[in-house]
């Protein structure tokens, strides 16, 4: 079934509604505060001008009014929620994968991405796994959000109408590196996402470095920058040849961070952990060696 | 209500000064209810101000983006903290504790509550739990980054020392178990003659409904709790998908009380607004019996709705409409009561003194604060605010400009009662003004930036947030000067404040009509009541 409206619209339409009727009620209980309490302040109204206590009708106004106000809101909300539940026939399909602390996105033909890629003007439904804790996939643009679960499949579904780059939050708390888990949406053009996704010379966001796309894919990047600013891990710059100090086994040891080490950070990463920083890093088993070395290039190239 | 002629508060410190053990066993192994009150007063007080010191960290961490003032995995401890204590050791216990304690026992015309010795071992629990929660800061794998909430897988696998901190929050729950039971039995059983369920104070009929729910929702929480130590040290597995478990479940165990827990935070402060207009007013509390019911309905009615946490959970969508529309039905009661309270100021002749001040403050934020509630209950908006800084904004509006102003309303209103002091009431106003625009500041901009998408339990964010959280963070100091204002203003006053009498406000209910302090006795013979706590004629104040 084809929804008739896009889930942005979706989602303000019952957002204006229960402002605009928010607006009223706090302007109204407002003024009559303020009102009264000038009317009858003491120093002009020393005495009561009555005691009177109750008042059957008035009881029943102002509870049958909320009542079908509160009725109204929550049938603009759940309207509205049904269009983000409906998903459009013609969907392309993304698989998303949340996992501490970084997102990995895959097409159906096999490709992988640490941001997800869009064409512009069709629906999208992300399929959303967690291979750990509970994340969130949340894009505030399309006001979509929905958790992560492992051992559970969860979907949202939207439609970017403009190109362009729509931050991607991860919205369920999940350790250090929450506020690391963010990557965009980007919104590409009919013709420029066919050859992002098919990999042909024009592809939009083609680095040269293989390394650092696999940096950026494997979600490295939520962790550790690369401008020397410190984040969840050591940052990236200037660490190739540097001498540091590690926990390995209990004991404090001093290395050097050669080709040979940082293969071993990132196949086994808990066995020598930077002092100072937390032993968080998940281990990265599936790289294969040219992957790894391309990985490791990259690094030394980061002075 | 005959009045017993009241004792010089000039040359009596009443029950202050009449101790059954000397120094301070004289305090925590009394059975008195209303040093018993004390000793959580102070303690509540305490923790609100670390809890509100660790919020300024927050803050202050949030002015800019990146690392500021402490790292990622230390933000986390701190708003976790900033929580726990927030919640169960200051809101939940705050206003029923505290002031439920020393003044309900008066207000039924009772000598003290129905098991003293039991009240007692609440406040140990209380104190049992707190020290607890404090060994768990710096033992084991060291401070929780769980957030208050625990929710699982993350809560089951992170190094940090959240079973300890399970122990910690079992134990605090009995202290609201057991104090719910008290309440219960004692307005039940020990009203004075005269004294018709419909003569029952406002406050004394929040506290009713909230006893109820403490009995009957805390167990739950409990028991979450438990089953978290469970699944942390024997790997029980309920929780963990690869065992066959379901992390969902988690969140309907723990909502199952922890929404209610909110109607146990706010029904008491609701209660003292419903007191403080009337005298103020002087004028009746309008719509008594729809006040009532209205509380009875919201803890009724609060316990179907926890499941509107969970709508991005991964429920189904049709729990997702239940809830909802549930959520939408308990907005109404506390319209009700808005409005009455309004009527009750109608025609009325009206002195802005400070407990005023801030119950005026209450109805304002809580309603601002109940209003984007609506936004966060309806579905389709909840999707996009969940999990902002716009629910934070909420419930810092409902549970701070609601809970927290109606505290600050019953010291400003009960201690000049309890003290036999008055404060400075100019230095109150002031205080109160600081308070009031502190607040708006810091809770408006975290709405505004929430509803622009920045999440919550963010340590770092996007560049574009970083004007809303600077301005938020400035609203945090100026909230904090007038914290500090009203309170060092209020201790200034129970130590050096010109004394009182047994009214000093022109109240009609009991604790109005014994001396301050009252003497531990409460009354020198039982009271018989012979008219409404709001009767303001047969009174004698007008």
């Amino acid at each position: 079934m084809q929804p008739l409206q896009t889930t942005t619209e979706a989602v303000d339409t019952a957002f204006y509604v229960i402002l605009g009727i928010d607006l009223v009620m706090l302007l109204g209980i407002m003024t009559a505060m303020i009102w009264f309490v000038w009317r009858y302040n003491r120093k002009r109204q020393p005495l009561p001008l009555s005691q009177k206590d109750k008042n059957l009708w008035l009881e029943i106004t102002w509870t049958v009014i909320p009542t079908l106000l509160v009725m109204l809101m929550f049938w603009y909300g759940w309207e509205g929620y049904l269009s983000l539940r409906r998903i459009p026939d013609d969907a392309m399909h993304i698989k998303a994968s949340a996992r501490m602390w970084s997102w990995l996105f895959t097409y159906d033909n096999g490709k992988t991405a640490g941001k997800l890629y869009v064409p512009v003007g069709r629906p999208v439904k992300v399929e959303l796994h967690a291979e750990d804790v509970l994340h969130s996939f949340y894009v505030p643009a399309f006001r979509v959000k929905r958790d992560t679960v492992p051992g559970m499949t969860n979907w949202v579904w939207f439609e970017a109408e403009k190109p362009g780059s729509y931050d991607l939050f991860c919205a369920e708390y999940c350790g250090v590196g929450h506020s690391s888990m963010v990557t965009t949406v980007e919104a590409l053009s009919a013709a420029e996402f066919q050859a992002w996704l098919t990999g042909t010379e024009e592809a939009a966001d083609r680095t040269a470095d293989r390394g650092e796309e696999l940096a950026r894919q494997q979600g490295c990047l939520g962790c550790h920058s690369t401008d020397g600013s410190r984040k969840v891990g050591p940052s990236f710059k200037g660490l190739f040849g540097e001498t540091t100090t590690v926990t390995r086994d209990g004991q404090q040891v001093t290395v050097t961070a050669d080709a040979a080490y940082l293969a071993r950070s990132i196949r086994e990463p808990a066995a020598e952990v930077v002092v100072g920083y937390p032993p968080v890093m998940p281990p990265f088993t599936g790289l294969s060696e040219a992957d790894l070395q391309a990985l490791i290039g990259w690094l030394r190239s980061l002075q | 209500m005959t009045s017993a002629a009241p004792a010089s508060s000039e040359t009596s410190r009443g029950f202050l000064g009449e101790a059954r053990y000397p120094g301070i066993f004289g305090w925590i192994f009394s059975t008195d209810h209303k040093r018993i009150g004390l000793l959580y007063l102070w303690c509540i007080i305490a923790f609100f101000c670390i809890g509100a010191t660790l919020g300024v960290l927050i803050r202050l961490e949030l002015w800019a983006p990146g690392r500021t003032i402490m790292d990622a995995q230390t933000y986390n401890a701190v708003f976790t903290l900033h929580g726990v204590i927030m919640i169960f050791l200051f809101i939940i216990p705050g206003i029923p504790a505290a002031f439920g304690n020393l003044i309900m026992p008066i207000q039924l015309g009772a000598r003290d509550v129905a098991f003293p010795r039991l009240n007692l071992l609440s406040w140990w629990l209380y104190i049992g739990g707190a020290i607890l929660a404090v060994i768990a800061l710096f033992t084991g794998g060291g401070p929780p980054d769980t957030g208050w909430t625990f929710y699982v897988p993350f809560s089951t696998h992170t190094t940090t020392n959240v079973t300890l901190a399970t122990v910690a929050v079992f134990t605090i729950g009995f202290s609201s178990i057991l104090t719910g039971i008290n309440f219960v039995t004692t307005i039940h059983r020990l009203r004075a003659e005269g004294m018709t369920w419909t003569r029952i104070p406002l406050f004394t009929w929040s506290l009713y409904a909230t006893a109820w729910i403490q009995v009957l929702a805390t167990p739950v929480l409990g028991i979450t709790v438990a089953l978290i130590f469970a699944e942390r040290v024997i790997g029980t597995g309920l929780f963990d998908p690869a065992q066959g478990g379901d992390p969902i479940m988690f969140q309907h165990l723990f909502w199952i009380y922890s929404h209610p827990a909110v109607y146990i935070m706010v029904l008491p402060g609701m209660g003292v607004v419903s007191d403080i207009i009337p005298v103020f007013a002087r004028k009746p509390a309008f719509g008594y019996k729809a006040i009532v019911v209205s509380s009875l309905a919201i803890a009724f009615a609060g316990s179907l709705v926890w499941a509107h946490h969970m709508y991005t959970s991964g429920m189904s969508d049709l729990a997702v409409m239940v809830f909802s529309f549930l959520t939408f039905i308990v907005a109404i009661p506390s319209a009700v009561k808005v409005f009455n309270w309004l009527a009750t100021l109608y025609q009325g002749s009206i002195l802005l003194d400070p407990p005023l001040l801030f119950a005026l403050s209450f109805i304002l934020l809580f309603t601002i604060g109940g209003l984007s509630g609506l936004v966060v209950g309806a579905a389709a908006t909840n999707i996009h605010v969940h999990d902002t800084h716009f629910v934070v904004g909420h419930f810092h509006f409902t549970m701070f400009g609601g809970t927290g102003m109606a505290f600050f309303a019953a010291l400003h209103y009960w201690l000049p009662k309890i003290y036999g002091r008055m404060y400075d009431k100019a230095v109150a106003t002031v205080a109160w003004g600081v308070i009031f625009v502190g607040f708006c500041i810091l809770y408006l901009s975290m709405k505004i930036v929430g509803i622009m998408g920045m999440p919550r339990r963010y340590w770092d964010y996007v560049p574009e947030f970083t004007g809303l959280n600077q301005l938020a963070t400035a609203g945090s100091w100026i909230l904090a000067v007038g914290l500090v204002l009203m309170f060092v203003n209020l201790i200034r006053g129970v130590l050096y404040g010109a004394p009182v009498g047994a009214n000093p406000w022109g109240g009609a209910t009991l604790e109005w009509q014994v001396p301050s302090p009252p003497p531990t006795e409460n009354f020198e013979a039982d009271p018989v009541v012979t008219h409404g706590p709001y009767d303001f004629k047969k009174a004698g104040i007008l």
